[in-house]
């Protein structure tokens, strides 16, 4: 037994200690102009991020020294789980997930510290010191109710394993991934209090906080991504979306981020709807702390929530009612006596970026809605219903629609004043194209289905109109092929990143659309040497065997697949029992394609000598994540931007 | 064959050219249906795994949106609890027996109420529920439009100056 | 100042949506509550698990206050719950009958005789089907019906010393008259 985990104890209790400076002292220097206190921040915040990568190290090192009389440890870990399980489960269960909550938020911190020169100091000071509230909150909730270091006496000789649907690449990637996004929002957050607080609102502002905003938003489309993904994979049924309560909890956010983003660059451009902004950024990291309630708290039923505690929930709602209130309360304060900004007309692109804005909030709120509307009429007494996929697909869709039409109008209205008949002119060839092409799709996928024409209709809408944009920018008008490169390379890469992420959009439209409408699934009882035929390819089942894997036991069936004669690939899909905690699981095996999955799971053995086996072809399903990733480079080239030009400035 | 006594008197160097015309286009024809065909049922094809496939479809269409109350988080066409499988079995049975969607879901809300419905009925409690995104939406863009109208009332005064060219404008370039 | 107003509606909807969460820390999302209380017992007719050649219907136990108790020899939580039933049986206050669901006889009656049988008598639900009609999702569950056969109360999960004392009791003396 080491004092490794009282160590990562008494850090986290000093790291508490490191925040309530933190907190406290560059928020009064700002306020009273004292330089020595505000100077403490950069310093503290480092502190902060040391003491509490002390800790998680301390959690991580214990977990890889199966060190089970810590009862965190001994809950989420086995001696024969492998070794990136060990670390993945550090963030497996309630306590350690919050430990990497804390983490992310010292990252946060620490990155804006090394990356403010430019930032006056009372700003700076102030959205550090806000930073350091939030860690105060989670540092306290984790010390009071929830601490990953307890001991359990007497030490078990072996821990309960990591739950095995856990016990995969994506629990090593997502939840990292998802909570730089979640807590990044804390960044766009602290900027607008401060804000609020110093009464600096205004242009320069809103250039300062984009480039965070934008990368804590990159973070959560690649986390969403990657946990629908894993689902998708890993479950065993092909799902990859099930509007779940912890699913929508992460949801809600990026919506309200992607509002937020759009409205960032109105404020930034033309300095207007600058209250507005400040609202979204406070609302998009509230978001994220109800999220964090939703899936600790037990007042809603998934699959995804942690263990739970009266206690810890209302902690949560306690932490989330003050830092929320607060904001809003200072933002009732601050916000009627914030400027204006520019004009602007009816018919102009802040326009459609505000009501882009309007059709994601409302998203967010339908979202919020059906997330939360069992437990409103349970709390009334009026019974106990469900909201499930048929709603949130019912609901969401119809939004999304106008929100994609938006988005090919949007680029190229003129900021301040637009003409719709120039629009329409400009257009006219994108929406030519668009309907060729979703006509031609639908044919070409075998029939032509109303609803998935419409929703081609949408993503080539996007497509073209972003080539018009692309077009009417690199356009050589007579000088030749040199001209397009020089016009090519005059373009703000900021917009590039725009064009892409928006191509994005229209990348994973396609795959939704593709998916939903042409998949095609097959369950069959399979001997050995039999075989089943979907959309041309012909899944032939060759029989199993077992194995013994490093913590489970499995039956591991092979079917080969072909076409039209030629081989594809042959697929191994797995029933595995974990043997620690006796749970069966389903593996599927996929072949990934770039215009199809083809996808196999075991159901159960029947008639002694057959197996019941399930079989999909799904068109396009991986365009779906495909496009959750450019969406994701499109942030990235559109935050590279400005520091290339800072560097610029600097060398000049 | 039409047109045979006139090939037979033409004497060009098209001769037959009406059945080597034909002959040509039932081969291209064949080679077309091959090539376009579907990949020949093999000896050994497998049998599908539910009885009644089309029954068995039907089935999976009304399970996938009734919520399974032992985990609570599938459907009870993708659940593996018994209770589950009891349920599919049952829905089968009432389909076999030629009873109705609706009645099959009447069947389903009796015994364990609407809670498990994964698409909530619309009465007077879910009412807002079912109207609220439509007018969340229709209300947002019409208080969108109220407030530019509103906006573009105002003297010029009450903005800030506008500083940012046209062209800059125009060309998207960034604010630095 | 009416401007201003306007600016509050954000901490006033936190404000509204803060009770309904705290309400809802309250509150068990997981459970079911009966659609069936308050209206007839679904008819049944099963065997007894001691004797399969005779049944029992719904029917022949209208004009008496009664319980029905889900169980199965493969539950634990029924394991937790039995002793109390054993006891309560012994007061003699109301018929108590056991719905033996997805089981095997013999393992039922195996069951029965180690820990103690409270039931007068126990039916034999051997595909689940009588416990879909009365909505059982788990096991145990109990049940009170009342002399006209409507369902008037139900528990889901082991009975508990509280639950006897405070819902149980009241409510089959009020119903007896």
């Amino acid at each position: 037994m080491t004092l490794l985990p009282e160590i990562g104890h008494f850090s986290l209790w000093l790291a508490l200690g490191v925040a309530l400076v933190l907190s406290t002292l560059p928020m009064l220097g700002a306020a009273y102009g004292r330089t020595d206190w505000m100077a403490l921040a950069r310093p503290a915040a480092a502190s902060l991020f040391a003491l509490v990568l002390l800790a998680f190290g301390c959690l991580v090192a214990s977990f890889l020294r199966d060190d089970f009389s810590v009862l965190y440890i001994a809950s989420n870990s086995n001696s024969a789980l492998p070794f990136q399980y060990k670390i993945a489960g550090v963030w497996g269960g309630h306590e350690g997930s919050l430990l990497l909550w804390v983490q992310m938020l010292c990252v946060w911190m620490v990155a804006v510290a090394l990356f403010s020169r430019h930032l006056p100091q009372a700003l700076l000071a102030r959205i550090l010191a806000v930073m350091g509230m939030i860690s105060v909150g989670f540092l306290l909730f984790m010390l009071l109710t929830s601490n990953p270091f307890d001991r359990l006496f007497p030490t078990p000789p072996d821990g309960n394993d990591l739950n095995p649907l856990l016990q995969d690449p994506g629990m090593v990637s997502h939840p990292p991934m998802l909570y730089m996004g979640y807590v990044g929002f804390s960044v766009a957050f602290a900027f607008a209090i401060a804000a609020l607080i110093g009464g600096t609102l205004d242009a320069t502002w809103a250039r300062w906080t984009r480039p965070w905003t934008t990368v804590a938003w990159m973070f959560l489309t690649i986390g969403i991504a990657l946990g629908s993904a894993w689902a998708y994979y890993e479950l065993g049924w092909g799902g990859w979306w099930f509007w779940d309560p912890v699913e929508n909890a992460s949801l809600m956010p990026w919506l309200v981020g992607t509002a937020l983003i759009h409205s960032l660059a109105v404020t930034e451009k033309r300095g207007s709807f600058k209250s507005w902004t400040v609202l979204l950024a406070i609302l998009a990291f509230s978001f994220s702390l109800l999220g964090t309630f939703l899936v600790r708290s037990g007042v809603l039923s998934s699959v995804h929530a942690f263990a739970t505690d009266p206690r810890r929930g209302l902690f949560i709602l306690v932490f989330l009612t003050v830092v929320i209130g607060a904001s809003f309360a200072l933002y009732a304060w601050r916000a009627p006596t914030v400027g204006l900004g520019a004009r602007f007309a009816l018919i102009s692109r802040e326009t459609t970026l505000l009501a882009n804005n309007v059709l994601f909030l409302v998203a967010a709120g339908a979202v919020m809605l059906g997330t939360l509307y069992p437990l409103l009429l349970d709390a009334l007494g009026l019974g106990k219903i469900s909201v499930g996929p048929p709603y949130f697909d019912s609901v969401f869709m119809p939004l999304m629609a106008p929100t994609l039409f938006l988005m090919g109008v949007g680029p190229l209205a003129r900021w301040k004043q637009a003409q719709v008949p120039d629009l329409a002119r400009r257009l006219q060839w994108a929406a030519g194209c668009t309907v060729i092409a979703a006509l031609l799709t639908g044919w070409l996928a075998g029939e032509i289905h109303v609803v998935a024409t419409c929703g081609l209709l949408m993503a080539f809408w996007v497509f073209g109109s972003v080539g018009t944009d692309f077009w009417e920018r690199v356009r050589p008008q007579g000088k030749g092929l040199a001209e397009v490169w020089r016009r090519f390379r005059q373009i703000p890469v900021a917009l590039l990143g725009m064009m892409l992420a928006h191509v994005g959009v229209g990348v994973f439209c396609i795959g939704v659309v593709m998916v939903k409408t042409y998949e095609v699934e097959r369950d069959v009882k399979m001997r050995v040497g039999e075989s089943t035929t979907v959309r041309g390819y012909t899944f032939t089942f060759q029989g199993t065997r077992d194995l013994e894997g490093p913590n489970y036991s499995a039956t591991r069936g092979t079917v080969a697949v072909a076409r039209d004669t030629h081989a594809v690939t042959v697929l191994y899909p797995e029933k595995r029992i974990y043997r620690v905690q006796q749970n069966p699981m389903t593996n599927a095996s996929i072949n990934a394609g770039l215009t199809r999955d083809l996808y196999v799971s075991m159901g159960e053995p029947v008639d002694n000598d057959a197996w019941i086996i399930r079989v999909y072809v799904k068109p396009f399903v991986d365009w779906i994540w495909g496009g959750c990733l450019i969406m994701a480079l499109g942030g990235l080239l559109a935050v590279l931007d400005r520091r290339y030009r800072r560097n610029k400035e600097v060398k000049a | 064959m039409a047109n045979g006594t006139a090939l037979h008197c033409a004497r060009s160097g098209f001769v037959l050219r009406q059945p080597v015309r034909w002959l040509l286009a039932g081969v291209l024809a064949l080679v077309f249906a091959l090539l376009l065909a579907p990949a020949p049922a093999r000896a050994l094809e497998a049998a599908p795994a539910a009885d009644n496939p089309e029954l068995e479809a039907r089935m999976v269409d009304i399970t996938s949106e009734l919520r399974c109350l032992v985990c609570q988080n599938q459907t009870i066409a993708d659940s593996h609890a018994d209770l589950a499988a009891d349920l599919r079995r049952q829905v089968r049975e009432m389909l076999e027996a030629g009873k109705s969607r609706q009645e099959i879901i009447d069947y389903m809300t009796a015994r364990y109420g609407d809670f498990v419905l994964y698409r909530p009925p619309f009465k007077a409690t879910t009412a807002l529920l079912w109207l609220a995104p439509a007018l969340m939406a229709l209300g947002g863009m019409l208080a969108l439009v109220l407030v530019l109208r509103r906006r573009s009332r105002m003297a010029d005064d009450q903005f800030d100056p506008d500083d940012a060219e046209e062209a800059d404008l125009a060309a998207d370039k960034p604010t630095y | 100042m009416k401007k201003h107003l306007r600016f509050l509606i954000p901490l006033a909807l936190l404000l509204v949506l803060v009770l309904f969460l705290g309400a809802g820390l309250q509150l068990d999302p997981r459970e079911v509550p009966s659609p069936l209380i308050g209206k007839a017992a679904p008819g049944f007719a099963l065997t007894r698990l001691d004797q399969p050649g005779t049944t029992v219907r719904r029917d022949d136990l209208l004009g008496k206050v009664w319980m029905l108790n889900v169980w199965a020899s493969w539950c634990v939580a029924c394991r937790e719950e039995h002793p109390l039933l054993v006891a309560f049986s012994r007061d003699k206050l109301l018929p108590i009958y056991g719905l033996n669901y997805k089981d095997q006889r013999a393992d039922g009656m195996q069951w029965l005789s180690r820990f103690g049988n409270p039931y007068d008598v126990s039916l034999f639900d051997s595909d689940g089907r009588v416990g879909i009609d009365f909505g059982v999702y788990g096991v145990p569950e109990t049940f009170i019906i009342d002399k006209q056969g409507v369902v008037r109360f139900k528990q889901i999960g082991p009975v508990t010393p509280e639950v006897i004392r405070d819902k149980i009791e009241p409510l089959v003396r009020q119903l007896n008259g």
